[in-house]
């Protein structure tokens, strides 16, 4: 009977879980006043209206080398700022992390750092960052810069704790200094996780990047944004085949790289 | 112990792996590099704006204040943009899950399986705000085109995490229900569904901040409405950095308590 | 002079109990000495106070001579030098070289600066050569530890206290986590460095038998006090119940086992 009643209420509290969800959605679907019958509608018209206008025609082809330039343009700034952040975010984490800070205070001001510029969305950042570097290549730069480092410090002190404790504590007994026990511990256990988060983010980032050219005015998210509003399906189409190119070509490279690096 | 024998240190040989690390970290250092000389300013002297930057943080954090928008105006921004966020993670986690089982190789057939995961790399490479316009056209700007556009790419994530989750379930618990003589459906509800639970739950919930995010950016770059549309306007239109401060708050809180949950869950693994 | 002087050393972790609770005991030079007691005695600490891996809350801990609980920074690195260390996990970075985690031995030995490059000298590798044949491992020199055994990963762990010079090894758990094979060659290696080299053993077990046939001396440690102190022949099963409470039972069963 106890097993019985063991499996009635798991089942109730599945149950009242996806009733709770299901009231939830209904709240979301008012506050955010979304048509429902509307939105069901409009996939088959968007599919539609993509076949007939939403293609790269022949005319549109001419403006393939400026599109690839501007692409090139996103795609170095996502890379740049990535790796600084990530460079950075390595020697912030690594006076953050339990297992190699200097003081408590420092896990502290670090975590809460990470936390302010990961927490804050790139959009937000790259309008904050507008106010004071105007509409550039380097306002989108430093917004992904701050929310990849945001991310880095976070993720590669949680690495460093769960991967290096154990050897930083066997070189500290050997009597080694602090700096040799990062230099000969920390950054050879944590290279392979350190560059494959950084592939990971410079993947991510090249789909912001395109967000935040919209934004900041610049690179293939503008030239979008461009061709959009002046109505140029053709063209715009162009631009998102040439961004889903770019991104599965470096998703496809990063992840041969990660099958080696990690092994 | 034995006593030494050979006395000349043999030499290393070659290792693929550190070879190749050490060439990536060179090829982004001069990526990053090249990218400095190519990052351009728009003509902005950089020692104003970065002092000009130490000011606007200042006020932004120490003096928010609302002007355009009311308390209440707030709170209904941000219930829209995580409402929008909570529609697209529930509609991206029912097709996910559907399209996972599809494609989890340990459950679904080979050709089946190729053709969902390439139509996901595809979906997943898009861009979430570019989906919202292509939606927008037909739509119109607003939380329709807003929904649809964040719930392709939602679920894109989704259909690759769950079925990532599902093909790490033993092996040797499918085989042993089948060898029982249990259909699909009895493998997908008795073994794979309840093995992958924690896995799919932190994963549906990592999206869940995710799509917070992108909302906030899809206010401000699409039309979308929300708080991301109030920060737009706060910066672009009313130049109210003190404005831009009290809405970057209300984000913060929420993302922070969010985080605060998702590290109880902690079952959260690591993604790549 | 006693090589380790333990004197009185309390540890807590704070709240009101003691991880160690006024443990005193001294090792003379060239004795291999195993302390034993159930898990949670406080065992992993002890051993971490006399290198003060752990800080002690008071008491004294001199090796040498010297004071290891108020000894400087800088003092400290020389005296952890002289006090080679093994763990039950190895400790060994992973997705480095043998050789290259041998070397991390000698740290201890450089300056920041030649430390913190990994600039090791043809003589130090020279050496670690030397100490990888000797503990059965030359034709792994340059394979990843992430790629040995666990028998062969704590050989790699002698090499690297060893290439250290030590006058004292601490050995935590060495045999915790290997099959019995593997625990056997590591327990004989480790008896032969006590013997031919005249290093001071001070090791953590877990295990009765092995305890009794490697060491010269037992210290029975119990919720962080001393409760036995003697030669294996005074290990009566009585005492044993005494250190380690109810967990004894089920240890003569295994240990009863393994003999049989």
């Amino acid at each position: 009977m106890r097993s019985f009643d063991f499996l009635m209420r798991q089942r109730l509290a599945v149950g009242l879980v996806f009733l709770g969800i299901l009231i939830a959605s209904y709240v979301a679907v008012v506050v955010t006043e979304y048509d429902v019958v509307k939105g069901f509608q409009s996939i088959p018209k968007a599919v539609i209206w993509s076949s007939e206008n939403f293609y790269p025609d022949e005319k549109s082809l001419k403006r393939l080398p400026k599109i690839i330039a501007k692409m090139q343009e996103t795609l170095v700034t996502a890379v740049t700022a990535t790796t600084c952040a990530a460079f950075v975010g390595f020697l912030v984490a690594i006076l953050g992390a339990n297992a190699t800070r200097p003081h408590w205070v420092f896990s502290i001001v670090s975590r809460a750092i990470a936390s302010l510029f990961r927490n804050v969305d790139v959009s937000a950042w790259s309008l904050i960052l507008l106010f004071s570097f105007g509409q550039s290549m380097f306002t989108g730069y430093l917004a992904l810069f701050f929310v990849t480092f945001g991310f880095m410090v976070r993720m590669l002190m949680e690495t460093i704790d769960l991967s290096s404790a154990d050897t930083i504590e066997a070189l500290r007994a050997t009597g080694a200094s602090p700096s040799a026990v990062i230099t000969q511990s920390v950054i050879p256990t944590c290279m392979p996780q350190f560059v494959s988060w950084t592939l990971f983010m410079i993947e991510t980032n090249i789909r912001s990047a395109t967000l935040v050219g919209i934004l900041t005015g610049t690179g293939i998210g503008n030239l979008f944004d461009i061709y959009y509003k002046s109505l140029n399906y053709h063209a715009a189409s162009l631009v998102i085949v040439v961004i889903v190119i770019a991104v599965l070509l470096i998703e496809s490279v990063s992840n041969a790289i990660r099958r080696v690096v990690l092994q | 112990m034995t006593p030494p024998t050979q006395m000349s240190l043999p030499r290393r040989p070659f290792d693929r792996s550190i070879a190749l690390m050490r060439f990536i970290v060179v090829l982004l250092f001069v990526l990053t590099l090249y990218g400095f000389t190519a990052l351009e300013t728009g003509g902005v002297n950089m020692a104003d704006a970065w002092s000009m930057l130490a000011d606007n943080a200042a006020t932004l954090f120490f003096r928010p204040a609302l002007a355009n928008v009311t308390v209440s105006e707030l709170l209904v921004s941000l219930g829209v943009t995580i409402g929008l966020g909570f529609l697209t993670t529930v509609f991206g986690a029912v097709i996910g899950f559907g399209l996972a089982l599809a494609s989890a190789l340990n459950i679904a057939p080979v050709w089946l399986s190729v053709l969902v995961k390439g139509f996901t790399a595809i979906v997943r490479a898009i861009p979430t705000v570019l989906w919202v316009l292509i939606f927008a056209v037909s739509a119109g700007l607003g939380s329709v085109a807003a929904v649809l556009g964040m719930t392709f790419h939602s679920a894109g994530y989704l259909i690759k995490a769950y079925a990532e989750s599902f093909e790490d379930v033993d092996a040797g618990s499918i085989e042993a229900l089948r060898a029982g003589g249990a259909d699909w459906w009895h493998i997908v509800g008795q073994v794979v569904t309840p093995s992958a639970m924690p896995a799919l739950i932190s994963w549906t919930f990592l999206r869940f901040e995710i799509n917070f995010s992108t909302a906030i950016a899809m206010g401000a770059a699409a039309g979308a409405g929300g708080i991301g549309f109030d920060m737009f306007m706060a910066s672009g239109f009313y130049l109210n950095i003190r404005e831009m401060g009290a809405f970057t708050y209300a984000i913060l809180i929420f993302a922070v308590i969010m985080e605060l949950i998702a590290t109880r869950l902690q079952t959260r693994q690591t993604h790549r | 002079m006693p090589v380790l002087h333990v004197e009185n050393v309390r540890k807590s972790y704070g709240g009101s109990s003691f991880a160690l609770d006024g443990v005193s005991f001294s090792i003379e030079k060239g004795e291999f000495v195993a302390i034993i007691g159930p898990s949670g005695a406080g065992k992993s600490t002890l051993l971490r106070c006399i290198n003060r891996l752990i800080a002690v809350t008071s008491g004294t801990v001199s090796v040498d001579g010297t004071d290891v609980t108020k000894v400087s920074n800088s003092g400290l690195r020389i005296l952890r030098r002289t006090v080679g260390m093994i763990f039950q996990h190895y400790n060994l970075v992973n997705r480095l070289t043998v050789i290259e985690n041998v070397l991390h031995g000698r740290l201890g030995y450089k300056s920041s600066l030649s430390g913190t490059f990994g600039l090791f000298s043809h003589a130090e590798k020279m050496r670690a050569y030397e100490l990888l044949q000797a503990v059965g491992l030359s034709e792994q020199i340059y394979q990843r530890c992430g790629q040995l055994s666990g028998g062969q990963k704590q050989r790699v762990g002698i090499a690297r206290a060893l290439i250290q010079d030590p006058t004292l090894m601490l050995c935590d758990e060495p045999i915790a986590s290997l099959d019995p094979n593997a625990a056997k060659i590591v327990m004989d290696t480790l008896r032969d460095i006590n013997q031919r080299l005249g290093i001071t053993v001070v090791a953590n077990l877990h295990q009765v038998h092995a305890a009794r046939e490697y060491a010269h001396r037992i210290i029975g440690v119990n919720a962080g006090k001393v409760v036995f102190d003697g030669p294996p022949s005074l290990l009566t099963l009585e005492i044993i119940q005494q250190i380690y409470g109810s967990e004894a039972q089920d240890l003569m069963l295994a240990e009863g086992e393994l003999h049989a």
